[in-house]
């Protein structure tokens, strides 16, 4: 709570004076009934036409007054909401783009997504809620109040009797409703999941003939839905007319015990009146104040989601005296490094130490949770080794800034990802002055120059957010052309020629070989004809290297590797690959 | 409050503002609402006579109000005293208006919930009934956001509108219509003067909402620019890194969050001079009857109750007033998506749902000889994907299909279920032609295992009870064992009640294929479809996987969309599928023989 009012602080004079002008509407618009009192009590009950003329240029000036502050007051408010929600926004998004991939699971992408929409768009409204009527409301009552007195104690027991009864009113919806719109929510999740997984499901569902029972299944959700719904509806179609009765019944009140105070002189007929406006802006202002009430609980919970983002520190940060690199080899040494992710209780990686050389091909494979994926987000520093060092031509990483290490590198990620622009723009991710004829021999090399050209608009397709429209291996192939077409030293393909059918993956590292001969090149795999003819061959089980060398040495020596040979590849095809 | 999601919170009116879409055909759309409200028929001419009534009462009350003020007044001004039993007898009739008109709302109220969420029970099971029937084209040509959408957004809005506008469009006019009666009945001059002022206020509304209306647009537009952009750039986080993107990513961000914060103050600010400008018309409405009225009662002409109920009526006459003149765009609105509703509704389902089947065929008859004869098939018509494709397999054969990406091959299988129908020519099961069967009759011959592999979040025996509702759950660890999977879930700590969550992370790729092996074990149906996953999994269950697809396929005429050398091999047919045609078959020797698009595909794994 206290990280997000710190975006408060530069806006602190204009709330101020938000402040002020909501004092002066408050004034004013308490005055009007006064007047309206005056022209009763001294004008038409005296017959005086000159009084009532004077005192209604008068209203009329000060209801000028009541909407001059009221627009001041709205402007800097939704200014005020705006800008400071804009520079919580902004602080999100540059926290987020500092995390490193340790805070990112922390909190879960979807999670931080949310904070940065949803919760900001919630504190914005909640804002311009709080300085229009949150502060406004208790201002009206209590100047209601204090008019109220003024023109008549004896009749303050009105007012306090139909607030007692607004009360009661308002605890029992607060009881009996409110949980229920919880349950509601809960419901409609449930109408709204059953309904995902039948569209997702759709071929299994008729493949099975269990389109009956899928449809009881949602009919039972739409009828538990339904009812609750009916509920919540009467509930909410009782509320209202019975806040409506309360308010009508005070007048009643007021004006049966003002009639009394009026025989015995104790009340002129225009306060009367006055008196019942008053009691009105009373209970108006206490309605409101009991919704903020159910307002403000919810903007605190998404303030405080949005605080618990900005106060975590990123891990990773660039050293304070960074060296640079002289000379660019792209040699990548792990040196007894031991890897275990925040909380866990065992290392995910232990003692692993190799040299990847430039020129050569170091490829990694073991099954899945062996540490693989771990072990080369190492490199560009996604996250940090717990013991021992990872050095890149002779430097700890550690010790240069992250920008020029990962300058080095391309790194191609286990789901081909892709950002909305075009095939171009993506392409050019990696070097934004990349020209036509370097992303035209990057993609050829990649194995997408087929389907890009394809396309109605080749390179100048349009991709859609998150992908959408390109397919899997599509993605995978302009996921690899992104990397090549930055020319970096090193090579990380994580896995990440999975979803291609077997021709093109050859094809694909055919092409690699002759085209990046000069770069390190790391391959984490599943197959193992992706792997058989890398230089080196790390065999990874869990956490612990169980050898190094390449197909023919792991064969001899380690059984780990061959366990997975065999697995996928029979005696004779492992020779046949090797011819 | 709480469970409404699309509040518009303090802009109060700025849902309003929004240009609304609009329905392609109003009339027939509404003419369809009509006639799903139709079984209601009396129950909403109860809920509009209540209405009417509740509202009529509390428009009279003022009147009443005004005439105890003027009981005070003429005892005050007569000299004689109150008469207070004459006062409270103008009281106890204003509290029984008022008493009624709780009632009559309440009463109102209460049958329409019931009524509006029976009309959206009903759209929504007719839209849940209509899922299955439609054919698989159609979810080919929607996304399932879409389609939800339909279920859930468009929904909500028609119920919004059968829960309350449709009772605040009949009050709102009762309203005006009534205030107009009564303020005529006290002063034609006083109300003149009134309606003279009032129509401003329509003015300025509508000058605000034409003025606003841009910058709710760019609000929304760059609002989904800035969320567009912050869920790429979380989900794409290591990308950006890698690629030191992330000043450019910072920058795209500021741009878009300044053109947000503009338009959002903005609008917002626009939106808020709507109250106060109206207001202050209401004021000088207020002040010009005050004088007017004051006038009027030096003379005699009128008295000061009436005064006081005039001022209440020139109050109230505002939010109604506003209310039919947002009526427009919300019939728009709620149109257009019942229409989407509507459209939905009445899809065009597939053939022959509803007809007896010519040929019922018992599952445990069938011997499992498929023939297809030269069928054609595109998913679009001027696409055709599978040209002529005639194949016959013989009882108990294991067909391995092979062939690069998108050469058809999970095409053929989809349309051997039939999912989707042929072009020309046929299939047989048996000698059967499977259009003459029921659907689901054909389909209980088949277990199928796809790489997708769908789960729901039941628990683990529920989902593998879907391949045979009626099985015990010994018959369910029967299958659990075969598929390898048993070991697994034995060793989960509620065993087989573990739930899947929602979206199926809590079990593994692996795991999840195994469970729909088991569940194909379940159905033990003669003809077997498997599609093997290309997607990593570990060796050690792939492993399992393999072992326990092979144990599925004993004794089954099975077609495997073959990506593991293994498969292929041990399969007595392989079918080589390249542009929707066979280019070769045989068993593996034969093929490699050829030297062909075979012998290629295969070598190209290997070859130096």
């Amino acid at each position: 709570m206290k990280t997000v009012f710190r975006y408060y602080k530069p806006y602190i004079w204009l709330i101020a004076l938000i402040l002020a002008f909501l004092f002066g509407q408050a004034m004013c618009e308490l005055a009007l009934p006064g007047y309206m009192s005056d022209i009763i009590n001294n004008g038409i009950v005296k017959q005086d036409m000159d009084y009532i003329w004077k005192t209604g240029l008068i209203m009329l000036a000060v209801s000028a007054g009541t909407v001059l502050c009221s627009l001041a007051g709205s402007f800097l408010a939704s200014r005020v909401s705006a800008k400071s929600s804009r520079d919580i926004r902004r602080a999100l998004f540059r926290k987020v783009t500092a995390f490193s991939a340790a805070e990112l699971e922390d909190f879960s992408t979807a999670s931080l997504i949310t904070r940065s929409t949803n919760d900001v768009q919630m504190v914005q409204q909640a804002t311009v809620m709080i300085l229009r009527l949150a502060c406004f409301a208790p201002m009206m009552g209590i100047g209601a109040i204090v008019r109220a007195l003024n023109t008549s104690v004896s009749l303050s027991w009105t007012v306090g009797l139909a607030l007692l009864v607004i009360v009661c009113i308002m605890l029992m919806a607060f009881f009996l409703v409110l949980p229920k719109f919880k349950v509601l929510q809960s419901k409609l999740d449930r109408l709204n999941l059953i309904m995902k997984e039948r569209l997702s499901g759709i071929l299994v569902i008729r493949a099975f003939n269990t389109e009956k029972s899928e449809e009881e299944r949602f009919d039972t959700a739409n009828v538990e839905l339904t009812k609750i719904n009916v509920f919540v509806n009467r509930a909410m179609s009782f509320m209202m007319p019975s806040l409506m009765f309360v308010m009508n019944g005070v007048s009643i009140l007021i004006i049966w015990a003002g009639a009394h105070l009026i025989e015995s002189q104790d009340l002129m007929i225009g306060d009367m009146l006055a008196y019942l406006q008053y009691a009105m802006q009373v209970i108006m202002s206490f309605l409101f104040i009991t919704m903020m009430f159910i307002m403000i609980p919810r903007a605190a919970v998404s303030a405080q989601r949005i605080g618990q983002v900005l106060d975590v520190e990123p891990t990773i940060e660039d050293s304070q005296k960074p060296q640079s690199l002289e000379n660019h080899k792209g040699v990548v040494q792990f040196s007894n490094v031991s890897f275990a992710y925040p909380d866990a209780e065992e290392k995910t990686l232990e003692n692993i130490s190799f040299t990847a050389q430039p020129g050569k091909t170091t490829a990694i494979i073991g099954g899945t949770g062996s540490g693989k994926s771990t072990l080369i987000s190492l490199i560009p520093r996604f996250y940090d080794v717990t013991e021992g060092e990872i050095l890149l031509d002779g430097i700890n990483i550690k010790d240069m800034t992250q920008h020029e290490l990962r300058d080095q590198i391309g790194y191609v990620p286990q789901k081909g990802m892709l950002f909305s622009g075009t095939i171009a723009t993506n392409l050019q991710y990696g070097k934004e002055d990349a020209t036509a004829q370097e992303m035209l021999e990057a993609a050829e090399t990649a194995q997408a120059l087929d389907f890009i050209s394809e396309k109605e608009n080749g390179f100048d397709e349009e991709v859609s957010q998150g992908g959408t429209n390109v397919s899997g291996g599509q993605k995978q192939r302009l996921s690899i052309a992104r990397a090549l077409v930055k020319k970096p030293k090193i090579y990380i393909f994580d896995d990440s020629f999975s979803a291609l059918d077997f021709k093109t993956d050859k094809a694909l590292r055919d092409a690699l070989k002759k085209k990046v001969g000069d770069s390190t090149i790391i391959i984490v795999a599943q197959r193992i004809n992706t792997i058989i003819d890398a230089d080196q061959i790390l065999v990874m089980d869990e956490g612990k290297l169980a050898g190094i060398g390449s197909h023919e040495e792991l064969m001899e020596n380690c059984s780990v590797y061959k366990e997975i040979a065999l697995s996928q590849l029979s005696e004779q095809e492992l020779e046949r690959g090797r011819k | 409050m709480a469970g409404k999601k699309k509040g518009p919170g303090p802009g109060g009116p700025g849902a309003n503002m929004m240009p609304g879409e609009k329905a392609k055909d109003f009339g027939k759309t509404m003419k369809t609402l009509v006639r799903y409200l139709s079984p209601y028929k009396f129950r909403l001419v109860a809920v509009f006579i209540f209405a009417i009534a509740s509202t009529v009462f509390s428009i009279i009350s003022p009147t009443i109000l005004g005439d105890a003020t003027d009981k005070v007044v003429e005892g005050l001004m007569g000299g004689m005293g109150i008469d207070f039993e004459g006062l409270l007898s103008i009281l106890l009739l204003l509290l029984c208006l008022y008493g009624l008109s709780l009632l009559f709302g309440a009463a109102q109220g209460w049958i329409m919930a019931d009524v509006s969420q029976k009309v959206i029970y009903n759209l929504r099971d007719k839209m849940s009934v209509k899922l299955d029937r439609l054919p698989l084209k159609f979810f080919d040509s929607k996304t399932h956001g879409e389609i939800q959408s339909r279920m859930i957004n468009d929904i909500e809005t028609v119920n919004q509108t059968l829960s309350v506008s449709l009772t605040q469009i009949i009050t709102s006019f009762t309203t005006i219509i009534g205030i107009l009666i009564m303020m005529l009945r006290i002063s034609v001059l006083m109300t003149v003067t009134a309606l003279v002022v009032l129509p401003l206020s329509m003015l300025v509304i509508r000058l605000i909402v034409s003025k606003s209306q841009g910058h709710f647009k760019n609000q929304q537009k760059y609002l989904g620019y800035v969320n567009g952009h912050v869920e790429e750039m979380y989900t794409g986080h290591d990308i950006v890194k890698a690629f030191n993107r992330e000043e450019e990513s910072q920058e795209t961000f500021e741009k878009y969050n300044d053109k947000l914060c503009e338009s959002a103050w903005k609008s917002q600010f626009l939106s808020g001079t709507m109250m106060p400008i109206t207001n202050f018309i209401g004021n000088m409405a207020y002040v010009a009857v005050c004088l007017l009225g004051g006038n009027l009662a030096i003379n005699g002409k009128i008295s000061i109750g009436d005064i006081q109920a005039f001022i209440q009526y020139v109050r109230s006459f505002n939010q109604p007033i506003s209310q039919v003149a947002n009526v427009a765009n919300q019939l728009q609105s709620t149109a257009a998506a019942a229409e989407r509703i509507f459209e939905l509704i009445d899809e065009e389902e597939e053939a022959g749902l509803d007809e007896a089947p010519e040929k019922v065929i018992d599952v445990d008859d069938v011997k499992g000889r498929v023939a297809f004869e030269n069928i054609r098939f595109g998913y679009s018509p001027d696409e055709t994907v599978i040209h002529d494709f005639s194949f016959v397999a013989q009882p108990g054969q294991r067909v391995a299909i092979v062939g690069p990406t998108g050469a058809g091959k999970t095409t053929i299988v989809k349309l051997l279920m039939r999912f989707y129908e042929l072009e020309k020519g046929k299939i047989t099961i048996d000698g059967y032609d499977i259009t003459k069967l029921s659907r689901s009759n054909l389909r209980e011959m088949f277990g199928m295992v796809l790489q997708d592999t769908w789960l729901n979040n039941g628990t683990i025996r529920e989902n593998i009870r879907y391949g045979n509702p009626d099985a015990t759950d010994k018959e369910v660890e029967a299958a659990a064992k075969a598929a390898h999977i048993d070991h697994f879930v034995k060793t989960q700590s509620k065993g087989y009640d573990m739930e899947v969550n929602e979206e199926a992370t809590n079990i593994s790729q692996g795991q999840k294929q195994l469970l729909t092996i088991a569940r194909a074990f379940l159905a033990d149906a003669p003809i077997l479809i498997l599609d093997e996953a290309t997607s990593s999994v570990d060796t050690r269950t792939e492993a399992l996987i393999q072992q326990a697809m092979t144990n599925l396929m004993k004794g089954r005429t099975s077609f495997v969309i073959a990506h593991r050398l293994s498969t292929i091999k041990d399969a007595d047919h392989i079918l080589v599928l390249n542009h929707g045609d066979i280019i070769e078959q045989g068993t593996h020797e034969d093929l490699l023989s050829q030297n062909g698009f075979y012998t290629n595909l295969y070598n190209s794994q290997f070859a130096q």
